[in-house]
């Protein structure tokens, strides 16, 4: 049953996503029961940002609301709710370095410090010519014992020094 | 490939290790079907399809062999599935689920991304045991969000051999029981950690954590019964069926059995997960990971991941790492074995401030309690660091924390207030000398013996 309200018009999510976000996103839904399409709309979302560079347009959001017959309403709760999503333009390459508390104990700031003065901008902002974005990260991301560490675009390198970071991070297009 | 995880065997502490979850390790790819098959991997669910023990009777071995929940709360695994249904899965209508919470985010906590990433099909065999102990047809293994790289197709591909090789599916090796194993992921909430959050998340809604009762094992994932466990927890299952509940039972002490994995992180010489015996001393267990960093002395140690009182560290070298003597001698908690360790060099102020920022900003803001009150900690203690605090401010943190504990739907305002607790309890006088003096106890000490 679609929950979508009668006087919402969404997009035809074949006009908004492509042939590949879409095969995915129909791989996801199989993992769960029929009448439950909306448990697959974490992954939408994330492949849908996928598609756009590394954030969720509302159109984009629609779409998947359109193609898990859910309410927008919903589709856009669950993208604000999770920190893994953005809902405004960033950087395409998406850096987030850990600085929780075992991070922090393990020399987290001085890598901060490193990289906002490499790229010039604070946590939380992109370069102006769209290629870097620096994270909050306020989450662990599981890596301790590694620490200081960072996830850049979902992969994790650990024991980072600031040498380590600019060989990591110079490497990027 | 870099690996964050200790190699098995003899080591200078002569400890024994890597018995229960981390035993591939010393392995070449220990993440391989091969390799699993290697220290007797699905031999375990081999025996109760052919042996066709009933799930009572593995309930029972869990039971005998004393696992403890090992995602922070210490619930005992066996008495957890005894809750649920004795409905056939057959039955029409009946569905009931197994979860696994790979959601590891406790910090300080990464014991589970290693299980997932060296011993995946440790975890599956787990979890098709688990299912069947608890007559559910369905597993699902909830991965944090930020695992969606390499920790997600270590699992996704172990799942596929399971598949490939008949332990999965339909009709398993001709047994009749039908059980599926699914990988799926979340987006960034720690929140989802908590087991009725993860629920809400695995159907596809924010992670809000629901009002207890009613209890997962009545009214779970999809409003049917559900049993949600942690991976460890569901990994150490097939070595116990393996080698017997006595074997299990007898690493550990007399209230909990087996080895357990902790992740020593910190002011260590060599910060690892390690996987030793429960009941084996934190002095050993920091031996293990090559002592203090640069020889500077041990300060204090929070034992189970960020959300237990921290615990003084001359109090902290009489405990052993197990369930009672972290509680009863040191008043703090196993928690999830995330044992983090500060030096002399540590400001106790600033280390507080960076746990209630964690948790103010993890806080989903159901409950007025904990949305506002990590906030107001938060705040206050940004205050000291900033040299603005007033003299009031110690009890007020006190009492915002007290105001938080035990007010709220889930146990995520209990850990944004018991760091609060315990850090000003043991270390008082920092706060105090942050307020008189506008700037750190700890510096200052520094900056004289400089």
């Amino acid at each position: 049953m679609s929950s979508v309200p009668r006087d919402v018009t969404l997009p035809d999510p074949a006009e908004v996503l492509n042939a590949h976000s879409i095969e995915e996103i129909e791989e996801w839904m199989t993992r769960y029961p029929e009448d439950q399409k909306q448990s697959a709309v974490l992954a939408a979302l994330s492949i849908a940002q996928h598609q756009n560079q590394g954030w969720l347009s509302t159109e984009l959001m629609d779409a998947v609301a359109a193609k898990l017959e859910m309410a927008p309403i919903a589709v856009y709760e669950v993208a604000s709710f999770y920190s893994m999503f953005e809902t405004e333009p960033v950087g395409r390459h998406n850096i987030a370095i850990c600085t929780n508390i075992s991070c922090m104990l393990m020399g987290s700031d001085s890598i901060v410090e490193h990289c906002e003065k490499k790229f010039g901008i604070k946590l939380g902002e992109s370069t102006p010519d769209g290629r870097i974005y620096l994270k909050v990260e306020e989450e662990c991301l599981a890596a301790c014992a590694g620490g200081p560490m960072m996830q850049v675009n979902h992969a994790y390198h650990t024991n980072l020094t600031p040498e380590r970071v600019d060989e990591i991070l110079d490497a990027l297009d | 490939m870099s690996t964050s995880t200790n190699s098995a065997g003899p080591n200078a502490s002569g400890l024994r290790q890597n018995q229960v979850c981390y035993t591939t390790l010393e392995y070449e790819e220990p993440w391989s079907y091969e390799t699993y098959l290697k220290i007797g991997g699905y031999k375990a669910w081999q025996k109760i399809l052919d042996e066709k023990l009933s799930p009572e009777d593995v309930v029972q071995i869990v039971k005998d062999s004393g696992l403890r929940g090992r995602g922070g709360a210490g619930f005992p695994t066996g008495l957890k599935w005894s809750f649920m249904p004795k409905t056939d899965p057959k039955t029409p209508g009946a569905q009931s689920y197994f979860v696994v919470n790979s959601d590891e985010s406790e910090p300080g906590t990464c014991k589970d991304r290693d299980l997932l990433r060296f011993n995946p099909h440790a975890l599956v065999e787990g979890m098709l045991i688990g299912s069947y102990a608890i007559r559910a047809s369905v597993s699902y293994n909830y991965m944090r969000g930020e695992f969606m790289d390499e920790v997600y197709a270590r699992f996704s591909q172990a799942v596929k051999d399971a598949y490939a090789n008949g332990w999965a599916g339909k009709d398993i090796r001709g047994s009749g029981h039908d059980i599926e194993v699914i990988p799926t992921l979340g987006a960034g909430a720690y929140i989802c950690g908590e087991e009725t959050a993860l629920l809400e998340s695995l159907e596809g809604k924010k992670g809000q954590p629901r009002f207890k009762p009613p209890f997962p094992a009545g009214y779970g994932l999809y409003g049917k019964p559900t049993t949600i466990n942690n991976t460890e927890s569901v990994s150490s299952v097939p070595a116990i069926i393996r080698n017997g509940p006595e074997w299990f039972k007898s690493m550990g002490v007399e209230t909990a059995g087996g080895q357990k994995c902790f992740s020593v992180s910190g002011h260590v010489a060599s910060p690892a997960n390690f996987e030793i015996d429960l009941g084996t001393p934190f002095s050993s267990l920091l031996e293990l990971a090559g002592g203090m960093k640069d020889g500077i002395p041990l300060k204090a140690v929070i034992p189970g991941g960020s959300s237990v009182p921290v615990v003084p560290g001359d109090i902290m070298m009489q405990v052993n790492m197990d369930y009672d003597s972290i509680s009863k001698v040191a008043g703090s908690m196993l928690g999830s074995g995330a044992v983090i360790v500060m030096n002399e060099t540590t400001d106790m102020v600033q280390a507080l401030r960076r746990i209630s920022r964690f948790y103010y900003s993890e806080s989903c803001g159901q409950c007025t309690p904990c949305r506002e009150g990590t906030g107001w900690l938060y705040r206050m203690l940004s205050r000291i660091v900033e040299g603005k605090g007033v003299p009031e401010d110690i009890a007020k943190l006190e009492d915002v924390a007290g105001k938080i504990a035990g007010r709220t739907i889930c146990a995520l305002g209990d850990a944004a207030a018991m760091p609060v607790q315990s850090f000003v309890k043991h270390y008082r006088h920092e706060f105090e000398y942050y307020i008189e003096h506008k700037r750190s106890l700890v510096a200052d000490k520094l900056g004289q013996a400089a």
